[in-house]
């Protein structure tokens, strides 16, 4: 699914992401840890277009193809989506009409018949309610005057309704109530299929309590540093990253 | 940054759908205004003595008034000797009698740009006068109006017609010394639509005016006065364009709003005139006096428009309130891209009691454009208990442009509650990331993101205009994106 080699990127001249190499099979869950300023929200957001990155060596096949040669756009609709760690906000623009013009772009290039009004609601409604989510959501603006909880469980409606083949969640967990955790994590859980996989970038290992990983790896100055199981993100949580970071050291 | 910044601008890059030339001969006066300008054009129309002597005195006001320099616009020298006063479609004899006799090229002309004339194609529900040049080619739809004792047709026709209402209304609103442009208008405007709608009537079917600018070297000098008598209802809808021309054109336009006690008038217009290109050459400079009374109490007044076009604007739609509990509605968006300028806003002047106005703005500026919105608020002493509220919004797309905001807040009463709130936003890098981030492209995300700005504005357009005014965004927002 997902291949990421060797890869080099800076922002404004200064080098973050260090040769990281990943790999992701389909059907696989990724936890991307590690210490605060170590690249982990500018690996996603490399992988996902998100301006103002100059990769300066390394590659990315994503099922095959040359991820970075890609627009934005066209990562999305091959199905690469982004969980924003600072959702922002789109005043006037209802989420329903947002929702249904991505669903429509993403659609369309995948050469699946437009949905029509009514179905799009139906299916909208009924996404809502599977994540236990208020279905007055829809016709607010896009995160417009939304809490911090609210602007994350927006970001996993947006998920779980485009169906992603690779979902990049930047730490979506952050901040968030233990109710809003569960909206998140059966957001993800839901995703889980053969064809899919996911990474997901987080500070805590009670996500993982909800959502287990197939592996976990920690980066660590722009490299990974160390790989592992689920057992890797407890020991984390004990010992803390700073007898990783000293191995790098 | 800079890379951010042309991918926005060529997002906003200038493309005018409207711009072609209609080839039709035409029967134009030389340039140069004198009082023999006045008097042509006056005999051209058969019209009465007095109105060509209220022609001629605002001819003498004119001559003795300076262009206002208050705006904030920059723009050369306008030589009003250098413009063609009167240009109209070579017609034979009086004019079309009805759409038979109307020259086919003219009929094509308003079809290509989506309106026409024809009865039985025309979108059900609006009535249109459709004014060329100079002069009204055609108005649709008069017979049913008349069943309803609507008058809907050319002002010209009116003053042969309906001379009494005329001359009883006609620069009461907005007095010939009101200001420059107004006074140049009063001296010789040649056409523009008249609308009278008798007491209690809810006119039957929306009515529009269509305006296009066609010949060279010519102003539009129209003139619209709409009277809604007691308990009357009207909603009434504009649109403009011109072609793509290297010499700017003026258009200075004057309308008047009668409501009396009880009448509701609502007034959209959808303006689309030539903005010119990248570098600023040509497009229409767009000078337009517009006025309501708000005559008797509960009377209600609602301006909507959406600007897009225009090399400069220089307009203030405004409503007197002098009926008590009388209401006066300001809702706008302008949009300005290349390098246009607008200076846009309101007048609200509350005289009666218990008075209320809203004003919404809303302007968007791109590139190297100029976006100002202009605001007087007026609490006449006698205004016991007048509202206002005003809300004024900007968004900038890109960082070589700009936004002013220029509110004035007179209040000479202590009961009255005056509020304004103004806000400027800029479309972000990261909003437009989202989008992308979620399939859609650039085009489509800046559309989108403009769209919902301006919500609060579009959904008090009637909805074919509602449409059309997302469409207009659409297609001036639109560019060569890769």
């Amino acid at each position: 699914m997902l291949n990421v080699s060797d890869l080099h990127v800076s922002v404004n001249g200064k080098e973050i992401l260090k040769g990281l190499t990943l790999e992701v099979k389909a059907g696989e869950v990724h936890a991307i840890m590690g210490p605060n300023g170590s690249g982990k929200s500018t690996l996603v957001g490399v992988l996902a277009g998100r301006p103002g990155y100059e990769v300066t060596a390394g590659t990315v096949q994503f099922k095959g193809q040359d991820l970075l040669s890609l627009e934005t756009e066209e990562r999305a609709r091959e199905g690469v989506f982004l969980a924003f760690q600072y959702p922002v906000e789109i005043p006037g623009v209802s989420n329903m009409e947002f929702l249904r013009a991505a669903v429509e772009a993403v659609r369309g290039h995948r050469q699946q018949a437009p949905l029509s009004a009514p179905e799009f609601m139906k299916l909208a409604r009924q996404t809502c309610t599977e994540l236990d989510l208020d279905p007055s959501f829809l016709k607010r603006g896009v995160n417009e005057g939304f809490s911090g909880g609210e602007k994350k469980r927006n970001e996993i409606l947006q998920m779980s309704l485009l169906e992603p083949a690779l979902a990049l969640l930047d730490e979506t967990d952050s901040g968030l109530d233990i109710d809003a955790l569960q909206v998140v994590a059966q957001g993800v859980n839901r995703l889980r299929s053969p064809e899919r996989a996911v990474v997901m970038v987080t500070h805590y290992q009670r996500l993982l309590n909800h959502v287990v990983p197939d592996q976990v790896h920690v980066l660590a100055e722009g490299r990974i540093v160390r790989s592992g199981g689920r057992e890797l993100a407890l020991e984390l949580e004990e010992k803390g990253y700073g007898w990783l970071t000293g191995e790098t050291a | 940054m800079t890379d951010q910044n042309s991918a926005l601008e060529q997002l906003v890059q200038q493309r005018y759908e409207a711009g072609w030339v209609t080839d039709i001969e035409t029967e134009s006066l030389p340039p140069g205004l004198t009082e023999d300008t006045v008097r042509f054009i006056s005999a051209k129309k058969g019209e009465p003595d007095w109105l060509l002597a209220w022609r001629l005195q605002a001819l003498a006001r004119w001559r003795e008034m300076g262009e206002p320099s208050w705006a904030h616009l920059d723009y050369p020298p306008i030589d009003y000797q250098g413009i063609s006063y009167y240009s109209a479609p070579k017609s034979p004899g009086d004019g079309p009698k009805s759409l038979d006799e109307v020259d086919p090229e003219l009929l094509r002309t308003y079809e290509k740009l989506g309106i026409p004339l024809h009865e039985q194609q025309m979108l059900a529900g609006v009535a249109v006068d459709a004014v060329f040049d100079s002069v009204s080619v055609v108005t649709t739809f008069k017979k049913q109006l008349a069943e309803a004792g609507v008058i809907f047709c050319p002002i010209s026709e009116a003053v042969r017609d309906h001379p009494e209402l005329v001359q009883k209304y006609l620069g009461t609103v907005v007095p010939a010394r009101d200001n420059f442009f107004a006074a140049l208008n009063s001296a010789v405007f040649s056409d523009g639509s008249f609308v009278y709608v008798p007491k209690g009537v809810r006119c039957p079917m929306e009515l529009s005016t269509y305006f296009r600018i066609n010949a060279a070297n010519t102003g539009q000098f129209e003139r619209t006065l709409i009277v809604a008598d007691e308990g009357s209802h009207v909603s009434y809808l504009e649109g403009c364009t011109a072609p793509q021309r290297d010499e700017n054109q003026l258009h200075a336009a004057v309308v008047e709003l009668v409501a009396l006690g009880d009448a509701q008038i609502k007034y959209s217009t959808v303006q689309n005139w030539y903005p010119g290109d990248e570098q600023g050459r040509g497009g229409i400079y767009n000078f337009v006096t517009k006025r309501g009374l708000c005559a008797g109490a509960r009377a209600k007044i609602s301006w909507t428009q959406v600007e897009t076009g225009s090399a400069i604007t220089w307009k203030y739609p405004s409503v007197v309130l002098r009926g008590d509990q009388s209401v006066g509605e300001f809702y706008s968006v302008a949009l300005t891209r290349g390098r246009q300028q607008a200076d846009t806003g309101t007048k609200m002047i509350h005289i009666g009691k218990d008075t209320k106005s809203t004003i919404v703005s809303k302007g968007i500026s791109a590139v190297r454009s100029n976006n100002s919105y202009r605001g007087l608020v007026r609490i006449a002493p006698s205004a016991d208990g007048a509202r206002n509220h005003t809300q004024c919004d900007s968004l900038l797309i890109g960082d070589q442009c700009g936004a002013h905001t220029f509110p004035y807040i007179e209040s000479r009463n202590p009961s009255a509650i005056v509020e304004h709130e103004a806000t400027t936003s800029t479309v972000s890098d990261e909003q437009l990331f989202l989008c992308q981030q979620r399939g859609l492209d650039a085009e489509k995300a800046v559309s989108m993101i403009v769209n919902g700005f301006c919500k609060e504005v579009f959904r008090e357009l009637p909805m074919e205009f509602a449409v059309e005014a997302g469409k207009l965004l659409e297609v001036s927002l639109e560019g060569a994106v890769g």
